[in-house]
């Protein structure tokens, strides 16, 4: 994800080269004044269009202060909603990392005929829009159901929602490091009398871990800031099906910014930290490398 | 490679196929086949209908000035990360990150904060000067700018960091201008990258839902999109119009796919 911050440092090239590659160092990383001038623009462009705004959605949740905040977190129906996106989000990012790295294994390791399809079909959620993506699950199961199963309006619809839309990060993540493992360990490993099992669970998953946290941290994310493909589906049930991101809605058309801005700010700082965190984990696994 | 036992292998194979076809093959040819269910009639029906109409060619618009916006400020911005050290870079590239996180809806709303004509920051003053952002074509414009603000940079990133800086000081110290440089030198080794950002972006633009119902109103022939027709003609219980809409953008989406997958082993190969 986070692929703008993995700057590999220029040292990081084989030694012999280093001596050539060494050029006046000021010229390489000094601002020019048209890089400057660049930098300025954009900078511009970039809070009036992304920093000004979420600045100002916390800024309005902040407006009745801390007792204000609390109390729009006190309603039931907003803490409901809450609940249900976080435990939801919760689910389908454990759903995604067992089915996730199951389907990056068969994707790799298994390559049998049809399986480039398969490689096609992970992509599809990423490119549908939201609101398609609702109404293609609607089709299959909702109370047109050709094989009469209606999950419409229910829980259930909420997490098949999330887990349709967030099926491509843990494969997207783990798929290139399994391919990049060294079959080699894993044939010593056996070799040495190790079982399968063993041999999973010491060799092969230990150098998975990273990228299957950071592909769950991902898909956690986007769970948690779903709206578009829960429209149609969930039918928006207060206590029941609402979610975090439905409720802001509720409250954007009621004329109720201040608490629509409240539920916004708990979702930016739950995207931040995901952010961060992701971020601070790829340093370390870089790092390591 | 240590082989798999038989029965494993056949297990998560069965499972792997059984779960991707039932989450996501079977329901989008479900849609495929609820479009078509009276031959071309829905399609033939969606066209002769002026809102779908205008919600098509408005979506298309948005689209296209969507991308060129994102692929100018992203390229620049790409370059700025990578061949410059300045403070603050480390933030800004996380910061640069925080719209793919963020909710569609929660940028729809903070769009509105600031820019809404009667309460927002400077929505006002851009009000007195003729320029209507919120509930107009501009916010529109923006919100989808926003959702797709990194994939970019994203793409072009990692590239230049890959083929280096040393074709371009050589093209400098021969005495190409900075303009040269750019576009004899970097433009044509990070091509790919931003051909693949782009259609990265376009997929992400026709889609865009969530932000857009916020920013724009959704009034219908003004500033209703191909998505937000979906869910009112789905909600009015025009399902064959919002079907054969959800294709044209499934289509879309769809396209954008095959492209990506054509220029994925062409441009690690170069």
């Amino acid at each position: 994800m986070t692929t703008a911050t993995t700057l590999t440092p220029e040292t990081g090239v084989r030694p012999g080269r280093a001596a050539r590659k060494r050029r006046p160092a000021r010229a390489v990383s000094a601002l020019t004044r048209s890089s400057g001038l660049a930098l300025g623009v954009s900078l511009v462009w970039f809070s009036l269009l992304v920093l000004i705004p979420l600045a100002a959605v916390v800024v309005q949740a902040s407006t009745g202060g801390w007792d204000g905040f609390v109390k729009v977190l006190q309603n039931p129906q907003t803490s409901a909603a809450l609940k249900l996106t976080v435990v939801q989000a919760l689910g389908v990012t454990l759903l995604n990392v067992v089915m996730g790295t199951t389907i990056a294994w068969v994707l790799v390791r298994d390559r049998f005929r049809g399986a480039a399809i398969l490689d096609v079909i992970i992509d599809i959620p990423f490119a549908l829009p939201t609101i398609v993506a609702g109404l293609v699950l609607l089709s299959l199961y909702g109370p047109k159901s050709p094989i009469d199963v209606n999950v419409a309006s229910t829980r259930a619809a909420v997490f098949l929602a999330l887990a349709f839309v967030t099926l491509p990060f843990v494969v997207r993540t783990v798929q290139p490091v399994l391919e990049e493992l060294d079959t080699d360990v894993e044939e010593a490993a056996s070799s040495l009398g190790a079982t399968r099992l063993y041999t999973f669970r010491r060799v092969i998953l230990p150098s998975l871990v990273p990228a299957i946290v950071a592909g769950a941290g991902m898909a956690f994310a986007r769970g948690i800031a779903e709206y578009g493909s829960l429209v149609l589906l969930s039918g928006n049930l207060p206590f029941k099906t609402e979610v975090a991101s439905v409720r802001i809605i509720s409250s954007i058309e009621g004329g109720n910014t201040a608490s629509a801005a409240v539920v916004a700010t708990i979702l930016l700082v739950i995207a931040l930290v995901v952010i961060v965190a992701l971020d601070l984990l790829q340093r370390r696994v870089t790092k390591r490398w | 490679m240590v082989k798999t036992p038989f029965i494993l292998r056949w297990f998560l194979r069965l499972l792997v196929v059984a779960y991707l076809v039932l989450l996501v093959a079977w329901p989008v040819s479900l849609v495929v086949r609820n479009t078509f269910a009276d031959g071309f009639d829905a399609l033939a029906h969606t066209f002769s209908d002026p809102y779908v109409v205008h919600a098509l060619k408005l979506t298309a618009i948005v689209a296209v000035v969507s991308v060129v916006i994102n692929t100018v400020f992203g390229v620049t911005m790409s370059l700025l990360l990578v061949r410059n050290t300045f403070r603050g870079r480390r933030i800004l590239s996380v910061l640069l990150d925080i719209p793919m996180s963020v909710s569609p809806v929660v940028v729809g709303l903070a769009l509105v904060l600031v820019y809404s004509p009667t309460q927002g920051w400077f929505g006002p003053t851009l009000a007195n000067w003729g320029l209507q952002v919120v509930f107009s074509t501009p916010g529109i414009v923006m919100a989808t700018v926003f959702v797709a603000l990194p994939l970019v940079i994203r793409e072009v990133v990692p590239t230049l960091q890959e083929v280096g800086d040393e074709q371009e000081w050589a093209a400098r110290s021969l005495g190409a201008n900075s303009f040269q440089t750019f576009t004899r030198i970097t433009l044509p080794s990070i091509r790919w990258a931003v051909i693949y950002g782009v259609v990265l972006s376009l997929a992400r633009s026709l889609g865009e839902y969530g932000a857009v119902k916020v920013v724009s109103g959704n009034i219908v022939g003004k500033t209703q999109t191909a998505t937000l027709i979906v869910e009112e003609r789905y909600q009015n219980f025009d399902q064959p119009t919002a079907y054969a809409t959800a294709f044209l953008l499934a289509s879309a989406a769809v396209a954008c796919l095959v492209v990506v997958a054509l220029l994925r082993p062409k441009h690690t190969a170069s």
